[in-house]
């Protein structure tokens, strides 16, 4: 059980997750994505051909600055398999490396049963929270000019919640001797449930809706939730399986270590 | 006496935090790296100018939940 063994699982876990997400993102989000990309091209051919779409973003980038052009079926395919392989390896590489930091630290809890709790706490934190303040929007949705703003505040909503999700876990290690598992489970859920809620009532809400048909942004969103829900939960199954069956494997040639020692 | 069975009481090790460190600074540093192409890049800021890696990744961004644009 070294932190090397802890990331090549993570990382293993991660990109193999990764290819479920995409099997969900590519059936269940890219009709949506392609949905949302037919209303955003009448909207532009509804504007006056003189002015830039109203929220001055167009989907063909080249044409207006002269940049690069990926085609959709690019977009759709080995542009969001890079994307979610890159996210999902990373992210299983960290998680990895946390459930080394959490195995033997949690209550009695076993290296399996501490990697879950790492990855469903990660799964909330770094994905859940900052998307119930800031849920992901469609193509069409938002202004060019507050893409600034809007990725500032989503990065500060999930340093917030990721830190303080932190700091709830090193809270009940602190309770648990104290106070008990049903108390202590209560206490660091409540706080950091208090602390998300007030960052998420005072952090500035965005509302670039308009009048976006609202059966794509709910099935969109909805999609967005499967594909990171599926990314996490294979992570959190693979990882939790591989550690689990590599503690298994370190203590049974530690109890024959130690048979063998009293012969 | 084999029919004599016991739970076996298996420790849980753990990890000093010394020697999780370097790995988890270097690989954390480099994930925040990736996740920064990924879900950010020439949207707010752009390094490198221009919109390749915006284009490529655009549905993964969208569909990651990340602010895209």
């Amino acid at each position: 059980m070294t932190p090397r063994a802890f990331l090549i699982r993570g990382l293993v876990a991660g990109f193999l997750a990764s290819f479920l997400a995409f099997a969900v993102a590519y059936t269940v989000g890219e009709p949506q994505v392609d949905a949302a990309i037919a209303v955003e091209e009448a909207n532009a051919a509804a504007a006056p051909a003189d002015e830039p779409a109203s929220d001055g973003h167009s989907h063909s980038h080249a044409e207006e600055d002269g940049g690069t052009e990926v085609s959709r079926q690019n977009q759709s395919t080995w542009g969001l398999l890079t994307g979610l392989v890159a996210v999902g390896t990373a992210l299983g590489g960290v998680v990895g490396l946390a459930a080394a930091f959490a195995m033997g630290r949690l209550g009695r809890l076993t290296p399996g049963q501490s990697t879950a709790l790492v990855t469903a706490v990660g799964f909330v934190a770094f994905w859940l929270v900052p998307f119930f303040k800031y849920p992901a929007t469609p193509p069409a949705v938002g202004s060019g000019d507050t893409i600034g703003d809007r990725t500032l505040w989503y990065f500060v909503v999930l340093a917030i919640s990721l830190v303080s999700a932190v700091g709830a876990v090193a809270l009940s290690r602190r309770l648990l001797p104290r106070f008990g598992a049903y108390r202590t489970v209560l206490a660091s859920v409540g706080g950091y449930a208090v602390v998300v809620t007030v960052t998420a009532l005072a952090m500035p809400t965005s509302n670039e809706l308009g009048d976006f048909p609202a059966d794509v942004l709910w099935y969109f969103r909805l999609s967005t939730l499967f594909t990171n829900g599926v990314l996490w939960l294979g992570i959190g199954v693979i990882l939790v399986g591989l550690i689990g069956s590599l503690h298994q494997r370190e203590s049974l040639a530690h109890a024959r270590r130690e048979m063998a020692a009293n012969l | 006496m084999s029919d004599i069975t016991t739970t076996p009481q298996v420790s849980i090790p753990t990890i000093p935090v010394g020697r999780l460190a370097p790995w988890t600074v270097f690989f954390v540093l480099l994930a925040t790296i990736v996740l920064f192409f990924i879900s950010a890049d020439q949207g707010a800021v752009s390094i490198p100018s221009g919109n390749a890696i915006h284009e490529w990744v655009h549905d993964g961004r969208h569909l990651l939940g990340f602010p895209c644009h």
